[in-house]
C-alpha cells in the first residue's frame, strides 16, 4: 500500500479561486484606510449590504452556465420591491403570503424567459432584455411612476434587522442568514446534483447534450427560474435594506454578471461556480466600498466596473486556454 | 447598463458645468432677499402669490370671447415622483377652471427631441389658444419656444429658457434659496467646528448645483467642517451605504441633502447603527416628514413646491381674459417646512414620495388622484 503524495503547497494554492485573493487584498486596503471596518459594525454592515448582490450573482451563474444571459434580474428586483409595497398595503400580517406571491411571480418570469429562449429560440440577450423592458412597463403602470406604499417592518427585517450581542461575531444581520441559506441551496443544486451536471453539459455543447438525451429545454428553463427566484430574494433583501424606490434594481443584472465572471464562471457557458460568484460579489462590493473611501465619484466607479468586467473575462478566457 | 450610460451622461454633463457658473453671488443675494420678502397676492394661496412687483399687460393677447379656451401643455416628462405629483396637481387645477374647454397635454418622456417636435405639432395644429411649456432642458428647447412665441402666447414654468419671449416664466425662488434654507438651519443648530455630511444626487444639474453651492457657502461661513460631499445617484441603498461608511469614520453632527427622496435611507443608517439621528435637512416628501415626526428630529424641509404646477393654468386663463399677470418672471414663494408647521403637512395616507407642498389638499379628486387613501 502506498500513500498518495501530498499535493505541493503551490499546486494547492493554484487550485484556490483567485477571486478570494483579490477580495482579501481589497479588504486589507479598506482596513488600512478605515480601521473601524474590523469592528462587527463595520464588516457586518458590509455583509448586509453585499448579500443581495451575492444572491443575484449566484442565481445568474445558472443562466451563464447554460450559455445565456439573464438581463431581467434587475427588473425582477424592482418588480419585487414595488410589488411588495403595493401588496402589503401596510398590513404586517401579509408579509408571508406576499413573499410567496412574489416568489411565484418570479418563477413565472423565469419560466417565460426559459421557454422563450428554448422553445421560441430567441437568443437569451434579446429575450431577457424584452422581459426587462416589459417588467419595467408593468412597474410604471402599477405604481403610476412613484412608489405608492411602504414596506412593513416585518418584511423589511430580512434585509435590515441585525441581532445584537451575538457571541463571537457580535452582530448578526438577518440578511447574512438568508444569504447562507440561499447560497447553500444554489451551490447544492449546481455542484451536487444530477441537474447541475446536465446544466454544465447543456452549456458546454447543447447539441451533444441533446443527442445524449438531456432534456435541454427543461434544464434551461430551470436555470432561468433559479436566476429569477434569486432576484426575488435579492429584491426582498434590498427593499428591506433601504426601502421602496422605483430604480432599486437598475443595473443590478450587470453587477451580477460582473460578479459571476469575476468568480470564474465562463460567459459562454459550460462552467459555473456558485461559491466563486459569491466571492465575486463580495469583491465588487468591497471595491465599491474602497472607491467610496477613496472619495472617487460614481462615474469613476462605473468606469472601474466596466474595465473590471473586460479584464475578468480576458483573464477567465486565458485560464480556460491553459 | 442604463446606469453606465446615465453615469457617462452625468460625466459629460459635468464638463460644461465647469464652464457654467453655479456659484453666482448676485443670484445668491437676489434669492436670499426673495426668501425674506413678503409675498404679494392672496394669503393662503401661495400658488397665486408673487415676490417681484412687476406685471405684464396682456390686453393684446386676450382671446376673442369669454371661452371656453383650449389650453395646450408640452410637458418635459412625468419621469420622477416630483413631476408625478405636479402633473396630478395641474390636472386638478384644470378641473377647477370652467373657462378651459379643452386641455391638450403632450408628454415628451424626458426627450428634448420629442419635446421640440411636440411643440411644433401643437403650434401647427392651430387648436391652441395658449401654450404652456415645462422645458426638458434649457438650451435645447429655447428655439422651439421662440418659434411658438411667434404664433401664440406662451407660458414657461419650472426650468427656464434662454429667451424673454414667453409672457411669463413661472418658478419658485430657486436652487440658491433651497440651499440657503437648509444650511442656515444647520448653522443655527450645530456649534461651529461641527461635522456636516453633504449628500447630492448628481453633478451638473443646474438646480442641484446651485442648491449645493449656496449650502456649502453658508456652512463654510458658519465655521462648520464639511466632512464629505457625496453623490448618491438618488439611490436608497447607495445613500444608506455611504452614510454607514461615514458613520464608521467619525462623528456626524448634521446631514445636508440637495433633495429628500433618499432622506429616510440616510436616517436609517444612523438608526441601524444605534446612533441618534443628527440635525437633518430633507425635503417635503411624506416619508421624510413622517420619520421626522416619529423620531422628533431636529430637522427642516426646504421645498421646491409642487404647487407651482397650479400657477400656469391660472396664468393661462388670466392671459386669455386680458388680465395682467406677474412677469416677465412670476417668482413664487418657496416655503420650508419647520418643526412649527410640520403637523399640518404630515399625512400617513399619502404615498411615501408625495411632495407635501402641493397646495392640493382641497382640490377635486384629493387624495385618491395623488395615490392617497
Amino acid at each position: 500500500m502506498t500513500l498518495a503524495a501530498p499535493r505541493p503547497f503551490a499546486a494547492r494554492l493554484r487550485g484556490v479561486n483567485p477571486v478570494w485573493a483579490v477580495l482579501l487584498l481589497l479588504l486589507l486596503a479598506i482596513l488600512l484606510l478605515n480601521p473601524a471596518f474590523a469592528e462587527p459594525q463595520g464588516f457586518m454592515n458590509f455583509l448586509r449590504r453585499a448579500a443581495p448582490l451575492c444572491l443575484l450573482a449566484a442565481g445568474q451563474v445558472f443562466v451563464l452556465t447554460s450559455g445565456g444571459f439573464d438581463l431581467s434580474q434587475g427588473a425582477v428586483v424592482t418588480f419585487t420591491v414595488v410589488g411588495a409595497s403595493m401588496l402589503l398595503d401596510n398590513d404586517e400580517g401579509a408579509t408571508g403570503w406576499v413573499i410567496l406571491v412574489l416568489l411565484a411571480a418570479g418563477a413565472g418570469v423565469g419560466a417565460v424567459n426559459g421557454l422563450v429562449v428554448s422553445v421560441l429560440r430567441v437568443p437569451s440577450l434579446i429575450a431577457t432584455l424584452g422581459t426587462m423592458i416589459a417588467l419595467g412597463g408593468v412597474v410604471m403602470t402599477w405604481s403610476g411612476g412613484a412608489p405608492r406604499g411602504y414596506l412593513t417592518d416585518g418584511f423589511r427585517a430580512f434585509g435590515r434587522f441585525m441581532w445584537r450581542d451575538v457571541p463571537v461575531v457580535g452582530l448578526l444581520p438577518a440578511a447574512l442568514l438568508v444569504l447562507v441559506a440561499g447560497g447553500a441551496l444554489l451551490w447544492w443544486l449546481l455542484h451536487a446534483t444530477t441537474y447541475g451536471r446536465l446544466l454544465h453539459a447543456v452549456g458546454d455543447n447543447p447539441e451533444a447534450a441533446r443527442l445524449a438525451g438531456v432534456p435541454v429545454a427543461r434544464v434551461r428553463v430551470i436555470a432561468f427560474v433559479a436566476s429569477a427566484l434569486s432576484a426575488v430574494v435579492a429584491g426582498v433583501l434590498l427593499g428591506g435594506f433601504s426601502g421602496v424606490s422605483l430604480d432599486v434594481g437598475t443595473g443590478a443584472e450587470l453587477q451580477a454578471i460582473t460578479a459571476a465572471v469575476l468568480g470564474g464562471t465562463l460567459l459562454l457557458g459550460g462552467r459555473g461556480l456558485v461559491g466563486g460568484a459569491v466571492g465575486g460579489a463580495l469583491t465588487l462590493s468591497a471595491l465599491f466600498t474602497l472607491l467610496n473611501l477613496l472619495g472617487l465619484p460614481q462615474p469613476v466607479r462605473e468606469v472601474a466596473q466596466g474595465l473590471i468586467l473586460i479584464l475578468a473575462v480576458a483573464f477567465a478566457v486565458r485560464r480556460r486556454g491553459t | 447598463m442604463k446606469a453606465i450610460i446615465a453615469a457617462m451622461l452625468a460625466a459629460l454633463a459635468a464638463l460644461p458645468a465647469l464652464a457654467q457658473n453655479f456659484d453666482d453671488p448676485a443670484e445668491f443675494a437676489q434669492q436670499e432677499a426673495q426668501l425674506a420678502a413678503t409675498p404679494m397676492g392672496p394669503e393662503g394661496a401661495p400658488w397665486e402669490q408673487y415676490l417681484e412687483d412687476s406685471m405684464v399687460d396682456t390686453a393684446a393677447m386676450a382671446a376673442d370671447g369669454p371661452g371656453p379656451y383650449t389650453v395646450c401643455f408640452s410637458n418635459a416628462g412625468v419621469n420622477n415622483p416630483w413631476r408625478v405629483v405636479g402633473w396630478e396637481t395641474m390636472q386638478a387645477q384644470v378641473a377647477l377652471q370652467p373657462e378651459i374647454g379643452d386641455f391638450i397635454a403632450v408628454d415628451a418622456e424626458g426627450s428634448d427631441d420629442k419635446q421640440i417636435a411636440d411643440i411644433a405639432d401643437l403650434v401647427a395644429g392651430g387648436e391652441c389658444d395658449i401654450l404652456i411649456v415645462s422645458p426638458n432642458t434649457t438650451a435645447a428647447l429655447t428655439p422651439a419656444v421662440e418659434a411658438a412665441c411667434e404664433a401664440l402666447p406662451v407660458i414657461v414654468f419650472d426650468r427656464g429658457v434662454n429667451t424673454t419671449c414667453p409672457v411669463t416664466f413661472i418658478h419658485p425662488v430657486g436652487g440658491y434659496g433651497f440651499g440657503i434654507q437648509g444650511a442656515r438651519f444647520i448653522a443655527e443648530n450645530v456649534e461651529p467646528g461641527g461635522n456636516v455630511l453633504m449628500l447630492r444626487i448628481l453633478p451638473g444639474v443646474d438646480v442641484l448645483e446651485t442648491r449645493y453651492s449656496a449650502g456649502r457657502r453658508i456652512l463654510e461661513e458658519a465655521g462648520l467642517t464639511i466632512v464629505g460631499a457625496e453623490f448618491t445617484d438618488g439611490d436608497n441603498a447607495k445613500t444608506k451605504s455611504i452614510v454607514e461608511d461615514y458613520i464608521q469614520r467619525g462623528q456626524i453632527d448634521a446631514v445636508w441633502m440637495d433633495a429628500g427622496a433618499t432622506a429616510v435611507a440616510a436616517i436609517e443608517a444612523f438608526e441601524d447603527n444605534g446612533l441618534d439621528v443628527p440635525v437633518f435637512v430633507g425635503e417635503d416628501q411624506q416619508d421624510f416628514l413622517q420619520k421626522w415626526q416619529q423620531l422628533g428630529l431636529t430637522a427642516i424641509a426646504p421645498t421646491y413646491p409642487t404647487y407651482q404646477w397650479r400657477t400656469p393654468i391660472i396664468a393661462a386663463v388670466r392671459i386669455l381674459q386680458g388680465e395682467p399677470v406677474p412677469g416677465p418672471e412670476w417668482v413664487l414663494p418657496q416655503p420650508a417646512i419647520t418643526a412649527g408647521n410640520l403637523d399640518q403637512y404630515v399625512n400617513p395616507n399619502m404615498p411615501p414620495l408625495h411632495y407635501a407642498m402641493c397646495g392640493c389638499e382641497g382640490m377635486p379628486g384629493y387624495p385618491q388622484a395623488w395615490g392617497g387613501q
